[in-house]
């Protein structure tokens, strides 16, 4: 009897309890739920080779196209094919003056070919995509941080502090938010900015950053204050609170972990709406200012070659759908492996 | 009921003036810059900054300063342009905005009956290749830089294909106005139409169809289907029409944020003179009276858009009428 309980309870078809539920926290059930999915891996090896490429900006410039893509080319000569040609070419439309910059190569040098400037695009691109990347990854940071403090001061202490933040977000929600971008951008980049000590000028990256990210604080606090209201009145916080624990242990220990999951699904989310923000804000030339580039930009400057030389706006746009649809999907899988009931707006 | 839309009006107000007093903070009170000289414009003569400081009070306290600015923009409305001297900016920006309505009631048109059509779809055929591939396409869409998207079509419909049968009707860039060119009017119309409507389609399809998916799962609907309904008129009567509710809030502030001034860069684009379009110019001028103007009527539109919303959510949601 004991051995034939024995032979079945240790019979390796049978699979034991353990063996086919391994680690089992909600972290590792969420990440096997999102290693599972086919679309996710997929978004996420696009974003990293989005990021090393980006981040291998310089090498580009130095080895491979080998021009400066800051500075204007215009009398640069390049060899294709063994024949010497000029970067930028006398214009075959019209009356045939002026100049069009050449078209894609598909070779080392100016693959995707150059803008008015002379400049190589491609180096551009990467140069470009570097900033669009650090803007809204500063920006997505500064947000989430701002949301969260307000979003939780506001939900967790109720009261007097409670109704000024809902009021101020209240403001700030019914202001449309490229017309706060625009309002602050042209009076911060028209003359910099001065606090104290520190001064800011007008072509500086942080006021994109800083700008982007308090813009959308109010679209992510307000979920975030409605998340931490109902967890307020959730049993294990009553619980808590009847069994004397002090409140700054419960906001630590039941109320931070309980909107970590819905601040995370954000990230992702937020970083593509930032990136678009950015270009955007750019394309109307008040996000990244000259000489630098970012992907915004440089749509901007293939606007005058949009006829003649597509590339220069095209390549930076397919560049940004890939890595906003990328951060969308991540976002997607995210929230079904973390927080369902999370929802931006 | 009375009380409560009293309350609406009262918050409505509330906010009217929080953002005037934001946007006042934002163009006169930033820190270590100077006012006037921002306003006057780049390389303004000292004279002109002076006169700018004089006529807008800048040696005076905060709140006159305010008082001055909102007298200025709503009832004299004499503000005035100083890059391009003389040029008034509450008529200017009344003059553009019909361009504007136009070219966001038309998206507002096609999102609607594309979203519902996207949501619909894919709700019905939930888990299928059709609506994997709606809602890839609707994610594609939210994704895109709408700026973009109007580069490419004007590339496609302007240049590429323009002397082919299919693009050939598109007219060039600009606005005709309606009364003058009807049919000129709705032919400029239809590419920035679709191209504004792109993201729109994305974000309700979404929307709607997690929201039927949601429906179906509710009593009411094992109700109806019970009772031997048509799968169709439970669609139509019963899951879409309580899923529709959240789009009425969803439609009034998009709606309201695109016609103040967020279709801009669709303006920008295809070269409608809107709001956004004067917006752009006086960004590019660095005109800061001109932003100052469109900013704030725009904002005040949006905030009446959405007072509107809350009346007409009050009207059609039984559920929120009976509170």
């Amino acid at each position: 009897m004991t051995d034939a309980s024995n032979t079945v309870l240790n019979d390796p078809a049978l699979p034991t309890a353990v063996a086919a539920r391994p680690a089992s926290g909600p972290w590792q059930r969420s990440w096997r739920i999102l290693k599972r999915d086919r679309a996710t891996l997929l978004a996420a090896a696009v974003l990293i080779l989005i990021i090393l490429s980006s981040l291998a900006a310089p090498f580009y410039a130095r080895y491979v196209s080998g021009t400066d893509p800051f500075r204007s080319n215009l009398s640069a000569r390049i060899t294709i094919d063994g024949k010497r040609t000029k970067v930028m070419q006398a214009s075959t439309e019209g009356l045939g003056l002026g100049v069009t910059p050449i078209g894609p190569t598909w070779s080392a040098q100016y693959m995707l070919g150059a803008d008015t400037q002379g400049r190589d695009v491609a180096a551009r691109l990467l140069y470009g995509g570097r900033n669009s990347l650090l803007i809204a990854a500063s920006s997505t940071a500064i947000c989430l941080f701002f949301a969260a403090v307000v979003g939780i001061s506001a939900g967790f202490f109720g009261g007097v502090v409670d109704k000024v933040l809902s009021r101020i977000l209240d403001i700030l929600w019914a202001f449309p938010v490229y017309l706060l971008a625009i309002s602050l951008s042209i009076v911060f980049i028209s003359q910099g900015i001065v606090i104290g000590p520190v001064e800011i000028t007008g072509d500086s990256l942080l006021l994109p950053i800083f700008i982007i990210g308090i813009i959308y604080v109010p679209y992510v606090a307000r979920p975030v204050r409605g998340r931490v209201l109902s967890l307020k009145e959730s049993e294990f916080v009553l619980a808590a609170r009847g069994l004397g624990i002090p409140a700054w242990r419960i906001l630590v220990y039941d109320i931070l972990p309980n909107v970590s999951t819905m601040l995370i699904v954000f990230v992702p989310l937020m970083m593509g709406l930032n990136i678009i923000t950015e270009s955007s804000l750019s394309f109307l030339s008040i996000g990244v200012q000259a000489p630098d580039a970012s992907w915004g930009t440089i749509i901007q400057d293939g606007q005058t070659l949009l006829y003649t030389r597509p590339a220069v706006a095209l390549a930076p746009g397919i560049a940004i759908v890939l890595t906003v649809l990328s951060l969308n999907v991540l976002g997607d899988s995210l929230r079904d492996a973390l927080d369902p009931r999370t929802k931006l707006v | 009921m009375v009380f409560a839309v009293l309350q609406r009006i009262g918050q409505m107000i509330f906010v009217m003036f929080g953002i005037s007093a934001l946007v006042f903070l934002i163009f006169f009170a930033t820190p270590g810059s100077d006012p006037a000289a921002r306003l006057a414009g780049r390389n303004a003569s000292p004279e002109t900054v002076e006169a700018v400081r004089k006529e807008f009070g800048f040696d005076r306290p905060l709140p006159v300063q305010y008082a001055i600015m909102m007298k200025r923009l709503f009832i004299t409305q004499d503000l005035t342009s100083f890059v391009n001297r003389g040029y008034k900016i509450v008529p200017a920006v009344a003059s553009a905005a019909p361009v504007t309505l136009s070219l966001v009631a038309g998206a507002a048109i096609l999102w609607l009956i594309g979203g519902v059509f996207v949501g619909v779809v894919a709700a019905l055929t939930r888990d299928s290749w059709i609506d994997r591939g709606l809602m890839a396409l609707a994610l594609i869409g939210v994704s895109m830089p709408v700026y973009w998207l109007g580069e490419v079509m004007n590339l496609v419909t302007q240049s590429r294909f323009h002397d082919t049968w299919l693009f050939s009707w598109v007219p060039a860039l600009g606005y005709k106005p309606l009364l003058v060119d009807p049919v000129g009017w709705f032919k400029t119309l239809i590419i920035p139409w679709f191209t504004l409507a792109v993201l729109y389609i994305g974000i309700y399809g979404r929307v709607l169809r997690a929201n039927l998916v949601e429906a179906y799962q509710e009593d009411f609907i094992r109700t109806a289907r019970a009772k031997g309904l048509s799968p169709a008129r439970v669609m139509i009567r019963h899951a879409l029409r309580t899923s529709l509710i959240p789009f009425v809030t969803m439609f009034g502030l998009d709606f309201g944020v695109l016609v103040g001034g967020a279709a801009l860069l669709t303006e920008v684009v295809f070269s409608l003179n809107g709001v956004g379009r004067l917006t752009y110019q006086a960004l590019l001028n660095l005109d800061l009276p001109m932003i100052l103007g469109t900013v704030m009527y725009a904002s005040f539109f949006v905030v009446l858009a959405n007072a509107l919303v809350d009346v007409v959510y009050v009207l059609i949601d039984p559920r929120v009428r009976a509170d």
